[in-house]
């Protein structure tokens, strides 16, 4: 078999002259270096479900975009802003309070999108909005929020960029960081906003579902494999695109394979996803049970002395 | 294992992520003795009461412990315990659930129950919050309310890692004799790990000793002498008398090992 | 509001509080936020599934429940278990999206799925709901000792011979008990409001584990009258109001401890 019949079967016919593939392939990578970039401190700090339920409330944005005519991406990175603001107004210093909290506006910010969804079907009888908000379709992105969608991206690795150093020490170490004089609550916050703005920008472009898969997934799997966060935020990036690339691969042929209807790609792309992590997690040491040992905070070096 | 003996560690070795932490450690515990783990942060006090619980298992050696024909034979207070304070659940609750927390279905009021519960926080000395939430005690009375969780079932062997850690210097004289007393009174073997021995000087019948992963044990007198633990760190010890206190210093060492002895404040000592 | 088409509703929307109040309980004190909002969301492709294969919707419910329960206590096996919770939540979703592809006229259905039809509740609706919400109930009684202990913290729960691998096991079970006879009535994104608000606000007011739960249980059935009477009145969606009164609960629970600690 040699390479031509070899790559011929690997893609499908009009895999790189297709317009909405090229648009698909550009758009997914840009979602996920940001996403892979945000996601690397999202892990870090444990805020997993906060970056999920952003991406989640922002689609309220979203139908209320819908409601009032105005530009979607506007409505998914207002809401989600507001959300993220919402979840650091309440004080949380522990990760299962902040969960919580994270719960809580969520469960709210989702009543609202419940309203909006009921609102756009009274007034237009679109009932498909709830689907379209909630799997969103990377195939079928207008051209024009490309421009707008790669600014908000830029902006997003820009502020994790400016905000690096304080964000990482705050992230391991919150009292640490304090007495280093980082504003930890302000970092926080910042960097919540940066998080939503990551979410929505991938929640409008690739779907809710993918925005969750590209932020956690990649983040999680180069924490796994890397041992110093610069590397490991690389590595995400890395990943994320692959993996984004490999899905609206396996998507587009999988039209072949099964006659004409195929898989959608959000599914191709968090399959893969969820293989990466798998199979990464298995070669991993067994966690022994709630063994983790991290530094002593509290213990002081004792010197004894005589007398 | 010999008759009276409580807890019987065998040649065992634990290793933790592919990396050996603990090597043929070897001691025995008879019924109702006291003993303290001694050892610097990191040397693998932890480790082994992990290991002794069964969280562990060890790679090679073993570890029995003589039930007496009970289940949950052994009682145990965590090093780190950071008990929420939005729980609901007051320090008699936790206590409860100490008598029978693995039994199904709800509590239902018996006075039997509230009797022993009540006589257990008189003993730790903790009936003054009994009725508080336990996430808004100190961490001093924290550590009572786990000492009566864990001793309410009367176990044969009590671990404690760390108790004093977090105690002023009264405190941890009174925990000390708490504890002493309640050993006497239960017959319950201790185990307690600590990184300076002083404090348990007086009310110790037994030492292990943990450094480099190796352990030495005996009586007080028997173990902190400078040839043993010279031997157990690999340079030379001396082990220092004071006023009644014992100072660990490294003597005159080659660069790397006081280098080592520096890592472990505890043995680091200006004696004038 | 309570002509006779609205009876149904109120019997199956009460019912679903209480589960979802008492179960809330554990989710809260066990921090188990994410797992609790997971759950009900990875469970509703099952009833577009089911649509597909043309079996009953709840049996979609519940085998889709049981993976996400699956997937999350087997990735959290050998990793953390936020990230085993958001990767099996994607996964399932993901093929959510393959079931929705396959079928064409199921948007009405996702949304009463995702918000709730607290209006169209049938008498045959109300003999799974009041069966899976008894199971949910009976299991967390049975457990409440082991699982309260293991809960406060899981150590102590190992060493007094309670696992707590199994533990969280049977508690995710339990949750995903409660989503699948909750989601039909409630809709998946609102279960978890009633996990949540409710139980945080009855663990401010009591010291003691069961009547806090107990509270949450009532706390959260107040919530879904006032709910329901006030979509009745304004005809605005049942979640709308769910969701920010859970909100305000959480707010209450907070402020009420907040003045508790200054003795005011
Ligand atoms: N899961 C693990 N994987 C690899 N190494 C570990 C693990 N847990 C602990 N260790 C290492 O084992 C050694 C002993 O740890 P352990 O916690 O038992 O010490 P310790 O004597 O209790 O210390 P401390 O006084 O600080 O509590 C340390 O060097 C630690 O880094
Ligand atoms: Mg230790």
């Amino acid at each position: 078999m040699d390479v031509q019949t070899l790559l011929s079967l690997l893609f499908e016919p009009g895999f790189f002259t297709s317009e909405p593939v090229r648009t698909a392939a550009v758009i997914g990578a840009a979602a996920a270096i940001v996403s892979g970039v945000v996601g690397v401190f999202t892990v870090i700090r444990g805020q997993s479900f906060a970056g999920h339920s952003l991406a989640d409330v922002s689609s309220a944005g979203g139908s209320a975009a819908f409601l009032f005519g105005i530009n979607p991406l506007l409505g998914f990175l207002g809401m989600g802003v507001l959300a993220a603001m919402s979840m650091e107004l309440v004080r949380a210093d522990r990760a299962s309070e902040r969960d919580l909290v994270t719960g809580v506006v969520t469960g709210a910010g989702l009543g609202v999108a419940a309203l909006f969804l009921y609102l756009d079907m009274t007034t237009s009888s679109t009932t498909g909005a709830a689907v379209t908000v909630m799997f969103g379709s990377i195939f079928a992105i207008p051209a024009s929020l490309v421009p707008l969608a790669l600014l908000v991206g830029a902006g997003a690795l820009l502020a994790i960029g400016v905000l690096y150093r304080p964000l990482l020490l705050s992230s391991l170490d919150p009292d640490l960081a304090a007495v280093r004089g980082v504003p930890v609550r302000l970092m926080g916050l910042l960097f919540l906003i940066v998080v939503a703005l990551a979410v929505a920008l991938s929640a409008i472009t690739v779907g809710a579902i993918l925005s969750t898969g590209l932020l956690i997934g990649p983040a999680a799997i180069a924490l796994h494999l890397a041992k110093r966060p610069g590397l490991a935020i690389l590595l995400a990036a890395v990943i994320g695109v692959a993996v984004t690339w490999g899905g609206i691969l396996v998507s587009y042929d999988s039209y072949e394979w099964t006659g004409g209807r195929g898989w959608p790609v959000s599914f191709c792309i968090v399959m893969l996803i969820f293989v990466a992590y798998a199979v990464v997690a298995q070669t991993g040491p067994a966690r022994e049970r709630r063994q983790e040992h991290p530094l002593p905070s509290g213990e002081k070096p004792h010197v004894t002395s005589a007398g | 294992m010999a008759r009276g003996e409580v807890l019987a560690v065998r040649q065992a070795s634990v290793s933790l992520s592919g990396r050996s932490i603990l090597k043929d450690i070897d001691f025995s515990l008879e019924a109702g003795e006291f003993c303290g783990l001694i050892g610097a942060n990191g040397s693998g006090k932890t480790t082994l009461l992990r290991t002794i619980l069964g969280f562990i298992a060890p790679s090679s050696g073993s570890v029995t412990i003589d039930s007496g024909g009970k289940l949950a034979s052994v009682g145990y207070v965590p090093q780190k315990f950071a008990l929420d304070p939005y729980m609901p659940m007051r320090a008699r609750d936790l206590v409860a659930l100490g008598l029978d927390g693995n039994r199904l279905g709800v509590p239902l009021p018996s006075p039997g129950r509230r009797r022993k519960v009540d006589e257990m926080l008189e003993s730790v000395d903790a009936t003054r919050f009994a009725d508080q939430r336990i996430g808004n005690l100190s961490g001093g009375q924290q550590q009572r309310v786990l000492i009566a969780h864990a001793l309410i079932r009367r176990p044969r062997l009590l671990l404690l890692d760390e108790p004093l850690a977090n105690l002023d210097m009264r405190s941890v004289a009174g925990v000390v004799a708490l504890l002493r007393r309640l050993s006497q009174e239960f017959q319950t073997s201790v185990l307690l790990s600590a990184h300076d021995m002083n404090p348990l000087l007086s009310a110790m019948d037994r030492i292990v000793y943990l450094a480099h992963g190796r352990a030495a044990s005996g009586s007080t007198d028997a173990v902190v002498r400078t040839e043993v633990l010279s031997q157990l760190y690999g340079y030379h010890i001396d082990v220092v008398r004071v006023h009644g206190r014992v100072i660990v210093v490294a003597a005159e060492a080659e660069d790397d090992a006081q280098a080592a002895v520096a890592h472990d404040p505890v043995h680091v000592a200006q004696v004038p | 509001m309570f002509e006779d088409f609205m009876v149904n509703t109120w019997i199956a929307a009460t019912l679903v509080a209480v589960v979802a109040g008492i179960v809330g309980f554990f989710v809260v004190i066990r921090g188990a936020s994410f797992a609790a909002h997971a759950l009900p969301l990875s469970a509703f492709p099952g009833a577009a599934a089911a649509n597909l294969v043309g079996v009953n919707p709840l049996l979609g419910l519940l085998v889709f429940s049981g993976l996400g329960v699956a997937g999350i206590s087997q990735l959290a096996r050998r990793g953390r278990r936020d990230l085993a919770t958001a990767l099996s939540l994607v996964m399932l979703l993901g093929l959510g999206a393959l079931f929705l592809s396959r079928t064409t006229e199921y948007f009405q259905a996702v949304y009463a799925l995702l918000f709730g039809e607290v209006l169209g509740v049938s008498n045959a609706d109300l003999g799974p709901v009041a069966l899976l919400g008894a199971v949910s109930v009976a299991l967390i009684v049975i457990l409440f000792r082991p699982l309260l202990l293991s809960s406060v913290s899981p150590e102590l729960g190992e060493a007094r011979g309670v696992s707590a691998r199994l533990m969280e096991a049977l508690f995710l079970s339990v949750v995903a008990l409660a989503t699948a006879m909750a989601l039909p009535v409630v809709g998946a994104l609102l279960v978890f409001s009633l996990m949540v608000g409710p139980a945080s606000a009855a663990r401010a007011l009591t010291n003691r584990p069961l009547s806090a739960m107990l509270l949450s249980g009532a706390i959260s059935v107040v919530t879904v009258w006032a709910a329901i009477a006030l979509s009745f009145i304004s005809d605005w969606p049942v979640g709308l109001f769910v969701g920010g009164l859970s909100a305000l609960t959480y707010g209450a629970g907070r402020s009420w401890a907040w003045a508790g600690e200054r003795g005011l």
